[in-house]
């Protein structure tokens, strides 16, 4: 098993937030934490905007366990990085480490209390007995031990967020940029499969 | 009546050891390993019985992890709608 990743395509992302919403009702995420938004940018601008749904990218060197003070992180098997709640203290260093901004406190307590973190799980639930009340109740949805998919990237309407291994999310991005003939020009395209043009040709044409 | 000495020496060790018990030192400050995870051990997707969650489509036997791998990777060729529409 590959590595568990999630890809937005900003030619697809039409801000329709439904995954957004999806998320919530899948977790029941409490008022307050966001465990994934979708970012806009040049908003309103005809022409120029792009939308990116963006929550934990579930990174392969994660910065928020390197800055956690205790240890509470772990990667499971399939890549997910996921957290310990009976362990978190709720410090923050995370939140700052994290380049996404994916790690949410709840603050529904008095006195600003800012709670354990909680963040995208992949809807891989955490550390508590698989499909249990107590997993849900801490982590939310277990879809993997379902054998399903994260619910954002499964009901995206576009397709333009998609999750999984990361080796076929990747092969169905490609194709898609090759299909529409666009996109193959973002940075890192020559990193992750080569030069555009390589690709790009259909079989059977001169090079 | 007449108790047997084995009954009463058994009785007496079950008494200083239950009474002893109690004098244990249970660890209670989680002693931190730097860059070691410290929290409890999560268990693997594939090792729960897929039929014991709702409305699930995705079929493995439990602790086959094989098989919890294709029902995924089913589920992961299925975001291609190219290979659905074509």
């Amino acid at each position: 098993m590959a590595r568990m990743k999630f890809l937005c395509d900003a030619e697809r992302c039409i801000e329709c937030n439904g995954c957004v919403t999806a998320c919530k009702n899948e977790n029941e995420v409490p008022w307050g934490v966001n465990r994934r938004r979708v970012v806009t940018i040049n908003d309103g601008v005809v022409g120029a905007e792009k939308s990116i749904s963006v929550a934990c990218m579930h990174c392969s060197d994660a910065p928020c366990m390197a800055v956690c003070p205790v240890d509470c992180f772990y990667r499971t098997d399939e890549g997910v990085v996921l957290h310990d709640k009976d362990l978190c203290i709720g410090c923050g260093y995370c939140f700052y480490a994290c380049p996404f901004g994916a790690p949410q406190f709840p603050q529904a307590g008095a006195f600003g209390l800012r709670g354990k973190m909680d963040k995208c799980t992949f809807c891989a639930g955490g550390p508590e007995k698989d499909l249990s009340k107590e997993e849900f109740a801490k982590y939310g949805s277990n879809r993997l031990a379902q054998g399903k998919l994260p619910a954002c990237a499964e009901m995206c309407s576009t397709k333009a967020l998609l999750g999984g291994d990361a080796d076929v999310i990747a092969d169905i991005y490609r194709q898609r940029v090759l299909k529409r003939g666009k996109g193959s020009e973002v940075w890192g395209w020559g990193t992750a499969y080569g030069k555009p043009e390589q690709r790009a040709a259909p079989a059977g044409a001169k090079s | 009546m007449i108790i047997p000495r084995k009954l009463i020496l058994a009785g007496a060790a079950i008494a200083v050891a239950s009474a002893l018990g109690a004098c244990g030192e249970r660890e209670q400050v989680v002693v931190y390993k730097q860059g070691k995870y410290q929290g409890k051990p999560d268990t693997k997707p594939w090792e729960n019985d897929p039929g014991a969650s709702l409305y699930t489509s995705s079929k493995w036997s439990k602790g086959d992890r094989t098989g919890w791998e294709s029902a995924l990777r089913t589920r992961n060729l299925a975001q291609n709608e190219y290979t659905r529409v074509e």
